[in-house]
C-alpha cells in the first residue's frame, strides 16, 4: 500500500504531521515497535529537513510485507556537497531552525543510522531526493 | 518513581495527562536539542527540556517518550497541550532549571540513559 503527503517549507507548526500519520498507520498494521521507532525517527528528521531548507516537498510511504520504503522529494536549494552534509555536526540551518531544537547537523547521520537503505541525491538550485527503506 | 512523586519533587504543575497514571519513571534524559533526543535507541526516558514548542511534543511522539518536564518556568501553549493529549503524553511544567531538576531526580534514584 502507498501513502502520499505534501510538506510545506518553512511551516514549523505542521512539521511532523506526515511522520505522525505514518506512525499511526504502522501501529494499526501491528508493525514491531522497534521498527516503527526507526522508521518514524528517520522520517521525522527528513520531514523537518524539508520544512527547514526547502520550499515544498512530497513524501511517499510504501509498505509491503518485506519493507517500509520512504521517498522524500523537495523543491529547494539542494545540497552542494552531500559528503559534507553527512558529516555529524555540519549544518547550514538558520537561527529559526535552531530555535526549534534542530539544526545541529545530526539529522542526516541519524537517518542513515536508522535505515537499511539510504540514497541521497541533490541538484543545486532544484531540489533533493532521499530514498530510504527499513526491512521488516 | 511515579508521576505524583515527580510533580511533588519538582514543585511542578501538571498541564496535560493523568496524575494518577501508573506510569513508572526509571530513567531520564535532558536536552534542548531534539536531534539528540531522537538518537536514543530502545529506551523511553522522561525528557527534561527547556525547549517549549510544538516540536518538543512531536519529538517525544516519534521517540516514544511518555512524560515531558518543561523546565525554567516556561509555559506550554494550547497547541502543545492539544498535541500531547492526542499522543497520550504527560506534560509537567517546573519553575526549576534543567540542572536543578536533573539533580533532584538523580538524588531520588532516577537513572541516566548513559
Amino acid at each position: 500500500m502507498q501513502f502520499d503527503f505534501e510538506v510545506e517549507g518553512g511551516n514549523f507548526s505542521k512539521a511532523g504531521t506526515a511522520s505522525s500519520e505514518v506512525k499511526k498507520i504502522l501501529n494499526q498494521l501491528n508493525v514491531d515497535y522497534k521498527i516503527i521507532k526507526r522508521v518514524v525517527v528517520a522520517l521525522y528528521e527528513a520531514e523537518v529537513n524539508i520544512v527547514a531548507h526547502a520550499y515544498r516537498g512530497w513524501i511517499t510511504a510504501e509498505i509491503d510485507t518485506t519493507s517500509i520504503r520512504l521517498t522524500l522529494e523537495d523543491e529547494g536549494p539542494g545540497i552542494p556537497d552531500i559528503e559534507k552534509a553527512m558529516e555529524p555536526g555540519f549544518s547550514t540551518a538558520s537561527a529559526k531552525v535552531r530555535e526549534m531544537g534542530f539544526g545541529a547537523g545530526m539529522g542526516l547521520p541519524n537517518i542513515k543510522k536508522n535505515t537499511d537503505e539510504f540514497k541521497l541525491e541533490s541538484a543545486v538550485g532544484k531540489g533533493t531526493r532521499l530514498e530510504m527503506a527499513v526491512f521488516l | 518513581m511515579n508521576i505524583k512523586e515527580l510533580i511533588s519533587l519538582l514543585d511542578g504543575k501538571l498541564v496535560c495527562g493523568n496524575p494518577q497514571s501508573d506510569y513508572t519513571i526509571h530513567a531520564a534524559f535532558a536536552s534542548d536539542l531534539m536531534s539528540d533526543v531522537l538518537t536514543l535507541d530502545n529506551i523511553s526516558p522522561l525528557l527534561i527540556t527547556g525547549l517549549c514548542n510544538l516540536q518538543t511534543i512531536r519529538t517525544a511522539e516519534m521517540a516514544d517518550i511518555h512524560v515531558i518536564v518543561i523546565a525554567r518556568g516556561k509555559k506550554v501553549t494550547e497547541e502543545m497541550i492539544q498535541l500531547a493529549m492526542e499522543s497520550n503524553i504527560i506534560l509537567i511544567e517546573t519553575p526549576f532549571s534543567v540542572f536543578r531538576s536533573c539533580g533532584i531526580l538523580y538524588q531520588n534514584h532516577v537513572k541516566p540513559v548513559f
